[in-house]
Order: C-alpha cells, then structure tokens, then sequence
C-alpha cells in the first residue's frame, strides 16, 4: 500500500515538473526580469528581453542559467542568441520541458 | 544607420570612463623602467597591473637570449609555420614545453588567445557538446562562436552545476568538452579542479585547462593548477600563454593525445597566422629555464600576495575570495571604480580597472596584479594610498576604520 502511494506521488511530480504549463514558464521568467524593467511598462509575452528591459547580454545568460537550473533543463546559447521575447523564451522552456 | 550605432551603449560607458581626464584604455607608458615601474604622464609610477608575475621582462639573461636570437635569425619570421616552415627554434621550444609538462606533444601559437581559438573550435566540433565556466575569458567565449557545437555554460567554480549540465544530456551522442581556467584573471580564484575532474571522468568528458594565469605561480615545478591540484595527467590539454609570467608573446597547448599533430593542419588560428619571431622565441625558452631553476620566484610571488592581500583586507577592503596574482579589489559601482582608478594614477600608482560587461556578475573593480619582484616596502605604501583614497571616496565604512584604529 505504502509502496504504491509512493510510487503515485512520483509520477505525479514528474507530470507537475516536465509538463509545464505556460503560466508557471511566464511566472518563473518575469520573477527574474523583474529588476530589469524600466518604468511602469509591464513585461509580457512580447517583451524584447535585450531592449525593453535594462538587461546586457552577460545578465540574460546569468537569467538563462537561473532557469535552465530550476526547469532542470539545458539551453545552448545558439539557442539563447535567436530568443528576443518573453514568448520565445517560454517556447524554448516548455519544448525542452517536453522533451526531458 | 551608422556604422557604430549598435555600440552606443558600450560609447556611452566609455564616454563615462574617460571623464576622468585619462583614458584607462589608452595609457600610454613614456617609458617603462622595470617590471614595476614606468614613466606615465610625465611621471614615475608603481605599475601594479601588468600580469607580470615573476618580473621576467627585464631579466638579463632573457634580454641577452632575445638580441643574440635576433642577430642570429633576424627579426621576424615574415609567414606561417606551415607555409614558411619552422625554424629550429620553434621545435625546441615546444619540445622544451612538453617536457616541462611531462607530455608527450606541444603547438606554439602567435598569442594565448589565438591556442584557445583554435584549439576549443577545432576539438568541439558539430553534435559535440562544449561545457564552459560563466567567467571563462574572452578567447574562450570567442572560439564558442567559431564552433557548431553546443555551448552551455556552467555556474563559475561550481562542479555540481557542471554535473547537472553533463547528467542533462544523457546518452546524446557527440564528444563532451570541458573548459576550465587555472586562476581566474579578474578575482584571482582558482578552479576547484579536483572536483571538477571527478565530475568530469564520470560522465567521459574531455578537460582543457587555461592556465594563463597559473603558469609558474602554482605547483611545486610551476606547471600551473593542474600539478598543484595533482592531475596532470587527467588533463587532456592545457593551454597557457608566453605573455605574463614568461615576460614575452605567445601561446600553447599541450597533449598526450597520439593523433596531437592533426592539429597543425586543422587548426586555423595556427595555420594562418605569422609564427612567433626568433628572439621571442628565445626569451621564452630562457625564461621558462629561469622558472625552473629559480623557484624562490614563486615563494616571493606568494608572500607579496599575502602582504597586498592581506592588508587590503585589514583596511576593510572587500577582495577576492581568496590569495591569487591577481587581487581584485571590489567597488560599489562603475564611477567609483573609475574615480579610484584615477586617484591612484594621481598618487603614482598604476592598477587596471575593469566594469561591466567586462567583469563577470556586473562587478566593479580595481584589478591588482602582483609581482616577485614588488618590493615590501612598494606594496605597503600602495595600502596606505588605497586606504587614503578609500576614505576620501566612502569606500571604507568609518566602523571598520575604527576597529582597525582601536587595534593599533
Ligand atoms: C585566461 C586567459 N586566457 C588567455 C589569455 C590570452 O593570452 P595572450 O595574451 O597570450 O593572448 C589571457 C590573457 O589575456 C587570459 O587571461
């Protein structure tokens, strides 16, 4: 019995962790952007990382490896140099994501 | 659109940089007098940022080799090695270099930063995987761009963030190539590279050391952190430079790999560049005779890294985190960083600065490099200016003045 409680909370964790969903990807992404937005203009899925927010290349790869860490993932910075947006960012999260 | 338009930020900084009246990109030595000391604005000044680090550039037997080579060979090599050939004196030294290490083959580059070029583009190549440390330097992040192979880097110094990096990729085919430094050249740390080396045979990872830094001021022979952390032989290459502690030019890589010689018909940087001149040559392999066989170079490195070290950090200057060559001093911003720098040029004393987005983690600092042959009595009087300007600029809060003030 004890056995196969364990076993379903596993499964469950897995499901909660590579099955991202989008909202939680945008969450995880702005809680790191946050102290780069400039005045009052909200960041959202359109978001251009490097020239909306007060951001340089070196702290966007610092950001990215925060978040390759918490979703338990890779991304290369070939990757990294195509992603402007928000949107893009949490595209390539959640494909990776699927693919773990 | 103009042609600099795209570096109107990076113009920006620099136009801050510069409204101190010098420019610390363009300092110009009117004449260099010593290993530490130099003629800058009409005046002598105490030069404590030039990687210098056993004050080779003005040993005797350094300069003699140097003349006698240019007399002998003339004064340049006027083409590549692979075009023009080599000359005797290119193989002896890298025979010289691979005995030093204790391996079997080494390839002479034009500069470090052309052996990291080259080398880390042309091992990694398509569907490899290369695995970088988040403060590598430049070369390192430049030869990433010449190369199809996947980039990811790690968290600096941090073995467990390599791993997770390593574990990620599971059974995906493709080579796994770790880049690692020596000693750091902005705070002066070293690699914790036993760890990383464990971390690295457990998933059959390639290791290249950088040991730009580290050469002759580390291991019991000056091989550089590979020997002091004892795994030469985990290290498949290892890459240095001739530029600070041998006093000249020039890189190199070495290797036990049996197939090493492809290297000088693949690697660009080597193949299409002018090889190093014949009395840099000779500099280079005298000095490496006077790393061997002075030793006590080493120990007085050490000591005069412990007196800048740890006097800087009495005065309540927040450094490094631990005794490098290199002692970087932190500054709360950019301005002050460059304020200081200037203060200490107007004092007489000359140190690197270095801001963002050089710097890794956005860090503001004065870049110290020590030298064997920085007298004592140098390095105290540069405290005493730091801490001067220090309190002038706020830099050293009052309550860490006053528990060093009651402990006198
Ligand atoms: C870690 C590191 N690697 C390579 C180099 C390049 O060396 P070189 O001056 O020979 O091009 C440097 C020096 O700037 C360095 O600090």
């Amino acid at each position: 019995m004890i056995v196969e409680t364990d076993g379903m909370t596993d499964t469950l964790e897995r499901a909660r962790v590579s099955g991202q969903s989008r909202g939680e990807v945008i969450r995880e992404i702005c809680r790191h952007l946050v102290p780069f937005q400039t005045g009052e203009r909200p960041i959202t899925g359109d978001t251009v990382i490097a020239k909306d927010l007060t951001i340089d290349s070196l702290a966007i790869m610092d950001m990215v490896m925060e978040l390759e860490d918490h979703f338990d993932i890779s991304i290369p910075m070939n990757v990294v140099a195509e992603i402007h947006t928000v949107d893009q960012l949490a595209d390539t999260i959640q494909k990776l994501c699927a693919r773990r | 659109m103009g042609l600099f338009d795209r570096h109107a930020g990076l113009l920006e900084a620099y136009r801050d940089v510069r409204t101190t009246g010098y420019d610390p990109f363009q300092i110009r030595m009117e004449r260099v007098l010593s290993p530490t000391e130099a003629i800058i604005n009409g005046r002598k000044m105490l030069l404590v940022g030039t990687n210098n680090y056993f004050g080779l550039t003005f040993d005797p037997s350094c300069m003699e080799a140097a003349i006698e080579a240019i007399r002998a060979e003339g004064t340049g090599t006027t083409g590549s090695r692979i075009a023009n050939g080599s000359y005797s004196e290119h193989v002896a030294l890298e025979q010289e270099i691979a005995e030093f290490y204790g391996k079997k083959h080494c390839m002479v580059f034009t500069t470090g930063y052309q052996a990291n070029l080259g080398l880390i583009s042309t091992l990694a190549g398509e569907g490899d995987q290369l695995l970088i440390d988040a403060d590598s330097h430049a070369s390192i992040y430049d030869a990433c761009k010449m190369t199809q192979a996947e980039v990811v880097r790690f968290k600096h110094n941090d073995p467990s963030s390599l791993e997770a990096r390593l574990r990620r990729l599971g059974d995906r085919p493709g080579n796994r190539v770790v880049v690692l430094e020596g000693i750091y050249s902005m705070l002066g740390d070293s690699a914790p590279l036993r760890e990383f080396i464990d971390v690295c045979k457990k998933y059959g990872a390639y290791v290249i050391v950088d040991e730009a830094h580290s050469l002759g001021a580390l291991g019991d022979n000056g091989r550089g952190l590979c020997e002091s952390a004892g795994v030469l032989d985990d290290c498949h290459f290892i890459v240095g430079t001739f530029s600070k502690t041998l006093g000249a030019i020039g890189g190199y890589c070495v290797s036990n790999d049996p197939d090493f010689d492809i290297l000088r018909v693949t690697v660009r940087s080597y193949m299409f560049t002018a090889s190093l001149p014949p009395s840099i040559v000779a500099s280079v392999r005298q000095a490496l005779k006077v790393v061997k066989a002075r030793p006590e170079l080493r120990t007085q490195l050490w000591s005069n890294v412990a007196t800048l070290y740890e006097g800087l950090a009495a005065k309540g200057f927040k450094l490094g985190p631990e005794h490098g060559p290199v002692v970087g001093v932190h500054l709360p911003d950019r301005m002050t960083a460059i304020g200081f720098w200037r203060a200490m040029l107007d004092a007489g004393i000359y140190v690197n600065v270095a801001v963002p987005p050089a710097t890794p983690n956005g860090v503001s600092l004065l870049r110290c490099s020590v030298c064997a042959v920085h007298t004592k009595e140098q390095l105290e009087h540069m405290i005493e200016v730091m801490t001067g300007i220090g309190r002038q600029l706020g830099v050293l809060d009052d309550r860490t003045l006053r528990v060093v003030g009651g402990a006198r």
